[in-house]
């Protein structure tokens, strides 16, 4: 470990705080979005589900680059951002959070989604008729009755943007210390032959993809027990 | 604009639920049990549901009484009414301990008409309170329900066929509970059923319907012996009323109930004089004789008219008896075979005596003497949620799932 410069755990400081504020963010859009896209009967919904779920099919670069057209100094939100000072969100860490965001929001709708969809209207109505107000049954019954599609729906995306590569490298720019997050150090290591820090990295994260996957497959059976 | 009456339910819906037409009014007493009887897809959930505000027709009016919940211009959302809803799934919160279901419901100001020390006993809740809802049998998770929806605080109890989802055995321990509720709880309740044998244990009114229209409304007694209704021409025609206890007969265990027209004696304990019992009378245990029988075992026999007639099959006929010299009194049912109404000469309008072999009381079991003053307020718990457990688990199932395919797929394209 000590072939590790002191850049590596700046990096890994980054990388975390970079993924927790996007989980964060995620869970916080994600979870209305994800119970609109349930419960709503509009045509709009398979439109929007659709938008969502671009980022899984579309290449990072090709979301990448439209998110630097948009958050550019030339881009829509690169004008709105010089209204309050700013230049631009590209290259900046405000503007890895909005990629990171963009590409595992997919992964994190979806199965909040799906626990609400599965969910169904009854144990909403029989709050109802309980005298509880559709805000108050949301918070006492819905959200911990999807708990177990909240948890993996939080793991994905923290995970996801751990991984997150080419976003990184195409809107962060791999500035180090504001942008250069493990994924982009682990590529430069490679680029310049360094093969034992590189394994070393490489190594420690897919220790932490196979504690994820463990972790899921742990909350998804406890839930079971729970319910059963 | 149509007005409310205090002290009826008045309901009148007419539309479409899910291309299901549905065109039922009636009125009821909002005192007392009702039930709504009729064959399985009559609509009747549907009309459940729509006095819950769980559904909405817009050309719909339901007041309680006095009370306007829906009309041209108003509709209550289901959390502003005042109703104890319980359905046939018990629907409890998978994630609440049982005193936390119950609680769920109920005002926070702690001085509440139904109290929840009132309610674990009525339900005999006490021992599950800290269990989970998962690890509770049918007919439990069915009186958690019950407790549930009492403990809101009720206005009126709707109960859409509580005992539906459950055995015959769960319905044996659970149908006490059920008849008890009318019983101590001055509230009005709505009972959905399809079982007439459950029916007529507890409900003072009844209201039939069939392919989503009312086909008869009334007092429980008057339609059962009806001769229009197929309820008089059933094979298990019975009526139900209740008798009012005048005495007891402490030598031959008896004790003396007074209908109108009819004084019975029905071997049983003793009851308070006052009271009024629950009984049950079949036709298959009432048969009819042209003179006085001069010695015999049956106890009960009563002079009657015969009002009316009604062919059972080929072989049997069920007579509508009125009891009283001059047929003044209570109706009752009595079936004969057409050999036997024909040898004694039987016809409308024809004097003669009703001999009643047996009469059941119903929920006699119950000491009537602990009957909680009618001063306490009513309520009435009705909900039940047994499915959400299931329902989590496959959403966890699911969730997984997608977990997995979306996983490869984003680990896919991060590479």
């Amino acid at each position: 470990m000590d072939g590790f410069s002191p850049e590596i755990w700046q990096s890994l400081g980054l990388t975390i705080e970079l993924a927790s504020v996007t989980t964060v963010i995620l869970l916080i859009v994600g979870t209305p979005l994800a119970w609109w896209l349930a419960r709503s009967k509009s045509l709009w919904t398979e439109a929007v589900a659709t938008m969502i779920a671009l980022p899984l099919v579309l290449p990072p670069t090709v979301l990448s680059f439209y998110l630097l057209a948009l958050l550019g100094p030339n881009g829509p939100v690169g004008l709105l951002a010089s209204l309050w000072g700013g230049r631009t969100l590209a290259f900046t860490f405000a503007g890895l959070v909005v990629g990171s965001v963009l590409s595992a929001l997919p992964l994190v709708v979806q199965p909040i989604r799906n626990t609400f969809a599965a969910m169904g209207d009854r144990p909403l109505e029989i709050a109802a008729t309980l005298r509880a107000s559709p805000l108050y049954a949301f918070f006492t019954v819905a959200l911990p009755l999807a708990r177990p599609g909240l948890l993996t729906a939080a793991v994905l995306g923290f995970a996801h943007t751990i991984g997150t590569f080419g976003v990184v490298l195409m809107i962060g720019g791999n500035i180090p210390g504001r942008t250069k997050v493990l994924s982009a150090f682990l590529f430069d290591f490679v680029q310049e032959s360094r093969w034992r820090e590189a394994s070393w990295l490489a190594g420690a994260m897919l220790m932490f993809a196979v504690a994820v996957v463990l972790a899921l497959t742990l909350i998804d059976k406890y839930s079971r027990r729970r319910s059963t | 604009m149509r007005t409310a009456t205090p002290g009826r339910i008045e309901i009148a819906l007419s539309g479409s639920i899910a291309s299901f037409p549905l065109d039922t009014r009636f009125s009821v007493p909002a005192k007392g049990v009702a039930a709504i009887f009729g064959p399985p897809g009559c609509g009747k959930t549907a009309v459940a549901r729509c006095i819950a505000g769980l559904e909405r027709l817009p050309a719909g009016f339901c007041a309680i009484d006095g009370e306007v919940w829906q009309d041209k211009t108003t509709f209550r959302p289901p959390h502003l009414r005042p109703i104890g809803y319980v359905s046939q799934e018990a629907s409890l919160f998978p994630h609440l301990s049982v005193r936390r279901n119950l609680l769920y419901g109920a005002p926070k100001p702690k001085p509440t008409p139904i109290a929840f020390d009132e309610v674990l006993e009525l339900l005999d809740l006490a021992p599950l309170l800290d269990r989970s809802p998962s690890h509770l049998s049918g007919g439990e998770r069915q009186r958690v329900a019950m407790g549930r929806a009492l403990l809101s605080q009720p206005r009126l109890l709707v109960m859409d066929e509580p005992l539906g989802a459950l055995d015959s055995c769960a319905k044996r321990e659970i149908l006490p509970f059920v008849e008890r509720l009318p019983e101590k709880l001055a509230l009005p309740m709505i009972y959905i059923g399809r079982d007439m044998a459950e029916i007529e244990r507890f409900a003072d009114h009844l209201v039939m319907m069939e392919r989503g229209m009312v086909t008869a409304a009334g007092p429980l007694h008057v339609l059962q012996t009806d001769p229009a209704l197929p309820l008089a021409a059933s094979r298990e025609a019975a009526i139900s009323l209740d008798g009012v206890v005048s005495g007891y007969d402490g030598r031959y265990g008896l004790l003396i109930l007074r209908l109108k027209g009819a004084r019975l004696l029905v071997p049983a304990p003793p009851l308070a004089p006052g009271v009024h019992q629950r009984l049950r009378i079949a036709a298959c245990d009432v048969s009819v004789a042209r003179e006085a029988p001069r010695a015999g075992s049956i106890l009960n026999v009563f002079p009657a008219r015969i009002r009316a007639c009604l062919p059972l099959g080929a072989a049997e006929i069920t007579l509508v008896l009125a009891l009283g010299t001059g047929g003044s009194g209570t109706e009752i049912l009595a079936r004969i075979t057409r050999f036997s109404f024909d040898s004694l000469g039987l016809k409308d309008g024809v004097d003669v005596f009703a001999q009643l072999k047996h009469v059941s009381l119903l929920s006699a079991s119950e000491p009537p003497l602990q009957t909680i003053p009618a001063s306490t307020p009513t309520a009435d718990p009705g909900d039940r949620q047994a499915t959400p457990r299931r329902e989590t688990r496959s959403s966890a199932r699911e969730a997984s799932g997608i977990f997995l395919s979306l996983h490869s797929c984003g680990a896919t394209h991060v590479t």
